[in-house]
Formats: structure tokens, C-alpha cells, sequence
């Protein structure tokens, strides 16, 4: 893809899994019928993914990578690019360090997200989604419903979400992620999980485990 | 209200130990063994007689859905698949069970799949969900250690494999032919029905799709009687359900309570009430934003099961209840679903890849006022033009919030389109036209 027009970022000329990557690969491809390795597309993109963020910093999926999944899974290239251009987690060029996944899907927005972008938007300087800010540290992406509605505005960070965020709280979770400090994933208002705020007002009758 | 002794999910807030050890101790994988050699059919019986409809928003009978599996193997493989993509926006219930009570939903496997003669089972679990996902292979990898599923699984005499799949963030892999495609390492694209999935589904074998809840709840209601839990609910609409309350409420969560609870008596109790008092809600999205919105006038009467919200011509949906205060610029709460949808339509059907775009662009006018009066029977037209002439039920459920909008709030579209337009003079708007 590197002769594309309007690419900015270089592409790798090579890609190799590594020991830990071929670990994982073997471990997924025993999971489907030895005829269906097709499956194991998605699980695959995934450990390059990850493998990136390892050797780079940057959790992103470079094309040629994407030939080296096709001919592990006997799949046609063509079949790989469609499966990573369609599902939104595979990030097709590099990304920050720390990938802002901002949900601002109806239940996000009406407990605040637009206050949680705004407040990422000045600390980053990032002006539009899809950007890295100047430090290379941030990515910000606008992400659909992420599925913790009741914890709502979630601000997603790599793999982790924080819940119950606002303005302030923001602010202070980019400051640690810029610190490579990351506070504990979860309610930033020290909610337990699901429970509502002031703690459970139900399973209260539940003895705890032994 | 619900007594704890009548609970389910015993765990929802992840209080206790999640691990094997912990899900023991509140009574999961007891008399596992015993419980799969009262038989196929005998599980099926028990589990159509508790009334069990699914939990992941069409409320299909979950008995009756196991019962289509083929009666007798022909040697090969079939599959139960579980469809733990939950992502349709309001819901947040099998977040929990995947990290909290990870073994109701391993042991619900195992038995739902012997009900079914399934060789194995996939969990699909979707990519965001990377921590919750942790938790539930991790009780996988027990359950297998303990014995519990795998070769002989439990002491059953049965062979029975769990697998956990992750998907990679696409909303249209919750459609459980989309969900087989993605599985086989495909777009997630719907395939059309039939062949229904029963028949041909997973790797063209036999397979069936079932919601989290649905499957996680089963064990239980195995283990205490179809009797107990049809008991609980309303006629037709048996049982306990997850509720997730989110939105403009003084305190948002999860809670599990009986089906026929209504709705003010779910958000007073459990999630503090409404911002401002009862009398300052506006409109409550009862399931998930699939389902049409409800004025606060329909609310006060709301009664929280399958067919009382039928009836609203609304929906329990997943039953994710989004609260909107009168703060709520509700044309604009719907819009932000209309992006949604556009953002979701995997592209395959024209009436959906090209409608939930020009529905997209026509609300973003309506939510600024830029429009015509006339055009808000034009949107209403077509979104009966994409309700039901599609693959799966995407298009319909683009179509349904905009339908709602319009059946109950249609005096506040045309007064945002009169303020427009007194305070930019002629009309800036081309008539009909998208953009």
C-alpha cells in the first residue's frame, strides 16, 4: 500500500511472528477444525497487532503483514484485507502509544462524552478523530457503543476502559498515561463495576465466598 | 421486588471470587453430571416449561429454538454458539456475566450443548471486551482442568469442548448468521434464511446461536425447577432478566429483577430515580436502541416484559433502559443512533447500506431544524422502505427509533424546523434531498 496515494506513514517491507506470536498462533489455529483455518483470521490479525505494539509501541496492522496471515491460512490475500478493512479494531496505520477509543453513542453522549472529548481534544491537540498527536503519544478515535452503557461516558484506552468519566477526570488520566503511569482501570468515581453509585443496594444477603 | 434467594446472578457486581472456587461456593457446576443424565429431551421439556424466552432481544423461546437441533447425529459435528457480541447501545449484561460469573456461562455450555447433541462450543465474545475476556477463558481453562467439560466432561459420559472467539468491533456480528461468518473468518455479512442455522450453520453443520444470558440462566433453572422460575415474571413473559438502566438517572446500573416490573419501579428503586424527579423525564428508550422511544406519558404506564412493551409498539428488546430528562435534545439523541446504524450496515443490502446514510443526513437537518415540515413524512416513508426489505434486522432497527421520534415527538421536529426558519429567513434547505 505504500504506492498509495495520501499514505503518510511507511510501511514495512517485512513481517515475521515472533516466538511469543507463533505461541499464540498455534494455540488459536487448535481451536477450529484443522480444514477451517479461515477462523483464525481474526485471532491472528490480532497477534500481529499485538506483536506490533510490542517491537514498536504502536498496535497497528502493516499490509504485509496481513500476506504473511494469508499464506499461514491458505486464505487468498484479498480475503485478509476485506476481513481488516472491515472489522474497526484492526488499526491499518500506526497508531499513539496510548489509543484514545472515545464512545459517544447515545448513552455516552447523554452522560457527558462530548465534555470527555473536549477535554482530550485540548490536552492532545488533536483536532479531528482518526489523528496522533504531535508527541506521537495519543491516538483519538470516535468508537461506537462499547457495551458498558451504565458506567457511561467511557473513554477506552488500549484494551481497558474507564468509566464514569468527565471533564476533570479526563484530564487527569491523560496527565498519567503521559507519565506512563496508568491509573487502575474502571469506575473513575470509585464505583464498584455495575453497582450503583454508594454501592449495591441488592445481593446484599450473598455470603462471601469461603 | 426480587428477593436475593430468587437471584441468578448471584455475582453481577463482582464482589466475591469469579474463579472456579468462588462460582462453586454460590452453587455452580452442582450436580452438573446428574442434570445431563436426566437426558436431551427431558432438559428440553424442562427448559420450554420454564418459559425461558431468549435474552438477547427477540425473546424466541429458548427451548424450542434447542429443540430444532437434529434428533439424531450423523456422526459429524454440530455446534453451540454463543453470541457474547453484545453491542447494541444501552446494554451492558454480559459484560458482567463474562467477568463476574464467567462459570454459569461455561457450565451453561456444557449443558445446553448436550441438550442440543452439539460436539462443541464457541463463545463469541466481542473485541473490546479484551478484559472480560481474560476472565472467561481463564474459567474455561479451570473448567477443563477441574474436568468439567472436555472428554467425559463432569463425569457425564459426554466429550464436550468450550472455545472462546473473539470478534474485532463490528456491531453486525451480534446477527447471529453474521456472527457464523465472522466465525468462519469472514466479513461479518448476514447470510440469507434459510438455510436457517439449525440446518447449516457453523462450517455448514448443524448449529444454534443463543444470547449469554439465555444460556448462563439455564443451569439454574435446571437445578430449581422450570416451576421456580416461571413462577417469577408475568404470564408469557417468565422469569428474572438483567436490566441495565443508563441515561439521565441519578445513579446508572445493572440489576437483576422480575420481568413485569415496571419501569418507574426499575428506575425509582434501583437507579435512584430520574434526574430532577419523575416529572422530569421526557422519554425512555425501554430496550436497547433498536426499539422505538416512549414519552414520558407511555412510561408512567410502562410495564417491563416482551409483550406489555409490544403492545407500546416499542420493545424489552435486551432490556437497556435509556433515560432522557427534559434537558434532552431528543431529535438529537436519535440522530446520534442514525449515525450508529450508518456506521454499522456491513453494506450488503442496498435498502440499508444507502438508507441509513440518507436517514443519517436527513436527521442531522432535522436536528438543526433545515428542513421542510413536509420532508418528516418523506423520512417516515422511508424508513418504511428499509424496515423489512433487508437481509437481517439491522434495517429495521435503523428504522424503529426514527419511527418512534416521529409517532411521539413530531411537534418538536416541526417546531425546531419554524425556529429555523424564523431565524434564517427563506428556506435553506432543497426539498427532499439529503444533504
Amino acid at each position: 500500500m505504500a504506492e498509495q496515494h495520501g499514505e503518510d506513514f511507511e510501511q514495512p517491507t517485512s513481517f515475521a511472528f515472533d516466538a511469543e506470536s507463533e505461541g499464540l498462533v498455534a494455540y488459536h489455529l487448535a481451536k477450529y477444525p484443522a480444514d477451517k483455518k479461515a477462523s483464525a483470521v481474526l485471532p491472528l490479525l490480532d497477534i500481529v497487532q499485538r506483536q506490533m505494539k510490542r517491537h514498536t509501541d504502536s498496535a497497528w496492522v502493516p499490509r504485509v503483514a496481513m500476506d504473511v496471515i494469508a499464506e499461514r491460512l491458505e486464505m487468498a490475500p484479498i480475503r485478509v484485507y476485506e476481513v481488516a478493512t472491515f472489522y474497526l479494531m484492526f488499526n491499518l496505520k500506526p497508531v499513539g502509544k496510548w489509543h484514545l477509543q472515545c464512545c459517544t453513542t447515545t448513552p455516552c453522549w447523554l452522560r457527558g462524552s462530548d465534555d470527555v472529548v473536549a477535554a482530550a481534544r485540548e490536552f492532545t491537540g488533536i483536532k479531528h478523530f482518526g489523528e496522533t498527536s504531535a508527541d506521537g503519544l495519543f491516538t483519538m478515535t470516535e468508537v461506537e457503543c462499547v457495551g458498558a452503557c451504565v458506567n457511561a461516558p467511557i473513554l477506552q484506552v488500549n484494551d481497558d476502559f474507564y468509566e464514569d468519566m468527565d471533564s476533570e477526570s479526563t484530564k487527569k488520566l491523560l496527565e498519567a498515561l503521559k507519565r506512563n503511569a496508568p491509573p487502575p482501570v474502571g469506575s473513575m468515581i470509585g464505583r464498584k463495576h455495575s453497582a450503583p453509585e454508594g454501592g449495591p443496594i441488592t445481593l446484599l444477603d450473598i455470603k462471601p465466598a469461603e | 421486588m426480587l428477593s436475593d434467594k430468587d437471584r441468578v446472578y448471584t455475582n453481577l457486581y463482582g464482589i466475591h471470587d469469579w474463579t472456579l472456587a468462588g462460582a462453586r461456593s454460590r452453587g455452580d457446576w452442582d450436580g452438573t453430571k446428574d442434570i445431563i443424565a436426566r437426558g436431551r429431551d427431558a432438559i428440553i421439556e424442562e427448559m420450554k416449561a420454564s418459559g425461558l424466552r431468549g435474552r438477547g432481544g427477540a425473546g424466541f423461546p429458548t427451548g424450542l429454538k434447542w429443540s430444532f437441533m437434529p434428533k439424531q447425529s450423523d456422526g459429524g459435528p454440530a455446534y453451540l454458539v454463543v453470541n457474547a457480541d453484545e453491542s447494541e447501545p444501552g446494554t451492558c449484561k454480559d459484560r458482567d456475566i463474562l467477568r463476574h460469573d464467567p462459570h454459569k456461562l461455561v457450565e451453561g455450555c456444557l449443558i445446553a450443548g448436550f441438550a442440543m447433541g452439539a460436539t462443541a462450543a464457541y463463545i463469541y465474545i466481542r473485541g473490546e471486551f479484551y478484559n472480560e475476556s481474560r476472565n472467561l477463558q481463564h474459567a474455561i481453562d479451570e473448567a477443563y482442568e477441574a474436568g468439567l467439560i472436555g472428554k467425559n466432561a463432569s463425569g457425564s459420559g459426554y466429550d464436550f469442548d468450550v472455545y472462546m472467539h473473539r470478534g474485532a468491533g463490528a456491531y453486525i456480528c451480534g446477527e447471529e448468521t453474521a456472527l457464523i461468518e465472522s466465525l468462519e473468518g469472514k466479513k461479518g455479512m448476514p447470510r440469507l434464511k434459510p438455510p436457517f442455522p439449525a440446518g447449516m450453520g457453523l462450517y455448514g453443520r448443524p448449529s444454534t446461536v443463543n444470547n449469554v444470558e439465555s444460556i448462563s440462566v439455564a443451569p439454574t433453572i435446571l437445578r430449581r425447577g422450570a416451576a421456580w422460575f416461571s413462577a417469577l415474571g408475568r404470564p408469557n413473559n417468565a422469569g428474572t432478566k438483567l436490566f441495565c438502566i443508563s441515561g439521565h438517572v441519578n445513579k446508572p446500573c445493572n440489576v437483576e429483577e422480575e420481568l413485569g416490573i415496571p419501569m418507574r419501579e426499575l428506575i425509582e428503586k434501583y437507579a435512584g430515580g430520574v434526574r430532577g424527579g419523575w416529572d422530569n423525564l421526557l422519554a425512555v428508550i425501554p430496550g436497547g436502541a433498536s426499539v422505538p422511544v416512549l414519552p414520558k406519558s407511555m412510561c408512567d404506564e410502562a410495564i417491563m416484559d416482551f409483550d406489555s412493551l409490544r403492545a407500546m409498539r416499542s420493545g424489552l428488546g435486551t432490556a437497556a433502559v435509556i433515560v432522557m430528562d427534559k434537558s434532552t435534545d431528543i431529535i438529537k439523541a436519535i440522530a446520534r443512533l442514525s449515525q450508529f446504524y450508518k456506521h454499522e450496515s456491513c453494506g450488503q443490502c442496498t435498502p440499508c447500506r444507502e438508507g441509513t446514510g440518507w436517514m443519517m443526513r436527513v436527521m442531522n437537518r432535522m436536528v438543526q431544524g433545515r428542513a421542510e415540515i413536509p420532508e418528516i413524512d418523506t423520512l417516515e416513508k422511508v424508513t418504511r422502505q428499509i424496515e423489512g426489505h433487508t437481509i437481517c434486522a439491522l434495517g429495521d432497527a435503523a428504522a424503529w427509533p426514527i419511527q418512534g421520534l416521529i409517532r411521539h415527538f413530531r411537534p418538536v421536529m416541526e417546531e425546531r424546523i419554524a425556529a429555523y426558519k424564523a431565524s434564517h429567513g427563506a428556506p435553506a434547505a432543497p426539498r427532499m434531498a439529503a444533504e
